[in-house]
């Protein structure tokens, strides 16, 4: 028997379905809904969801990719990308080793991760204080 | 590392930014099975927080739990955890050893009596006065009540500790218990598993951590966000199940198809924890998306629940003896059954096929 004579059966998309996309996808339109209407952002964590095997790449397919993307280096990386639907955001955060530690779809005009923090301003405005006086002596 | 810095202090000697601490919190509100948009709420209180004396007691068990818990797949997080807390006395994996190891657990009861937290994984032998398993010439039992006095809370880690676990299997020779057989005036919180999830563990500590209280708990002293619904009940395969699709045997084309594994013993349906969303290695799978049923390992006796094969709808006494028994008991009648009973189950085993309660 030659491995080409081994029959090779292509599995349908529906053969694995079991409608967890579609679920998503409509909480997602309506989170985007009161996004639009009331100003309200709105997270989905997709960590805490039994989805099937394949059913995540599909769910990156259906999503697709956007016009922004960004990246973040603070223990280890974070990848932020707006999808296909703006106000739609993946939020992946990896650790130091590159395995994903959280992974989000979070539905706001700016991701919470990418604005300045209040306690990091303060540090920076600090350092760059003592860099001027530096220079001024 | 001074224990009177509040961890965002001791952060921001470490030169890690609040956005990274944000992106902590975020990571520790998914596994902990909050809300996302805590994240933000929980770093405000976290940043805010002491680092309490933990002090980690480990009796008759295999180092799983704390392999669980150190070889875990997010290293930063768990080592993060480590910095918030100043773990005093922990006999695999502190460097002292002797008397000077025993020293350290002494003087954090002495310090910090009344706050510390007490963490134990494997059950206590109490058969002979216990001498089935001592630390420093001391039994389990005498440490455990000499160390559960002054802690805040007791946190037993892994199924030994929490419900006796496989030590506690029949005939049981040590007289294994849990620590709640033996303490009980202490708030305890069991994180069953065999091992549990080291995510688990992590968010458990992190709770007390942030709120400074202990999450709410089920029946059996678990916290509600792992244990509180069943594997079954978030299992990607549970759809095949309400549709009556099951896999028959390990190799048919109902287990090929991804189909429920229910008929092979999964005992998904009677076992709470997260492993069906918190998953194991990184997040790469668990027993049943590797095809295999779910053993209830973060269930009570779950080593004396019949065999792991052996569907849930079946009863889980012995059919056989009890059988016989009724024939000794003279019932002609139950003898020609049970031959007949025997034999038929006998030809199942054989021949690999799937035995309904009918059948026994």
């Amino acid at each position: 028997m030659s491995p080409q004579s081994i029959p090779i059966h292509a599995l349908t998309e529906e053969a694995h379905s079991i409608g967890n996309i579609r679920a998503l996808l409509t909480e997602i339109a309506s989170l985007l809904d009161k996004l639009d209407r009331n100003n309200e952002s709105g997270m989905i964590d997709l960590n805490s969801l039994p989805l099937a095997p394949g059913e995540y790449e599909k769910l990156r397919l259906a999503l697709g990719r956007g016009e922004v993307s960004a990246r973040i280096d603070a223990i280890g990386p974070s990848e932020i990308i707006e999808t296909h639907y703006p106000g739609v955001w993946w939020v992946t955060h990896y650790n130091v080793e590159g395995d994903i530690v959280a992974d989000l779809l979070e539905i706001a005009t700016i991701p919470e991760i990418i604005k300045s923090q209040p306690e990091d301003m303060h540090a920076g405005l600090a350092r760059l204080r003592t860099r001027l006086s530096e220079v001024a002596e | 590392m001074k224990d009177h810095e509040t961890l965002s202090e001791r952060l921001a000697e470490q030169g890690i930014s609040r956005r990274a601490f944000l992106k902590f919190c975020t990571a520790l509100a998914s596994l902990m099975a909050l809300p996302p948009e805590s994240a933000a709420a929980m770093a405000q209180a976290l940043a805010k927080s002491l680092r309490p004396s933990v002090i980690w007691l480990s009796f008759q068990e295999c180092t799983g739990c704390t392999e669980s818990l150190t070889r875990s797949y997010t290293p930063t997080l768990e080592s993060l955890i480590f910095d918030m807390i100043s773990l005093d006395y922990h006999h695999t994996l502190q460097a002292a050893s002797g008397f000077a190891a025993e020293k350290s657990r002494e003087d954090a009861m002495k310090n910090f009596y009344g706050k510390y937290l007490l963490v134990v994984d494997g059950s206590i032998p109490i058969n002979g006065g216990g001498v089935y398993s001592t630390i420093a010439g001391r039994t389990n039992l005498d440490l455990l009540q000499e160390t559960a006095k002054g802690a805040a809370a007791i946190i037993a880690v892994g199924t030994c500790s929490s419900f006796g676990g496989i030590p506690n299997a029949r005939p049981n020779p040590t007289g294994a218990v849990a620590v709640s057989d033996i303490v009980r005036d202490k708030p305890i919180v069991n994180i069953s598993g065999c091992p549990p999830i080291p995510s688990v563990i992590t968010g458990v500590l992190a709770h007390y951590l942030t709120f400074g209280t202990l999450p709410d708990l089920d029946d059996l002293n678990r916290p509600r966000s792992y244990y509180g619904t069943t594997i079954h009940d978030r299992c990607y395969r549970r759809p095949f199940y309400d549709q009556g699709k099951f896999a028959k045997t390990f190799d048919d084309e109902g287990a090929k198809n991804g189909w429920c594994l229910f008929e092979l013993g999964c005992k998904g349906p009677t076992t709470h924890n997260a492993c069906a969303t918190t998953k194991w290695n990184g997040g790469t799978s668990f027993p049943i998306e590797s095809g295999h049923g779910c053993l209830g390992c973060s269930e009570p006796h779950f080593w004396d629940a019949g065999s792991f094969y052996t569907p849930l709808s079946a009863p889980v006494v012995n059919i056989e003896a009890t059988t016989l028994g009724a024939a000794i008991a003279g019932a002609g009648v139950a003898v020609a059954m049970s031959s007949l009973d025997r034999n038929k189950i006998h030809r199942a085993q054989q021949a690999h096929e799937i035995m309904s309660v009918k059948d026994l």
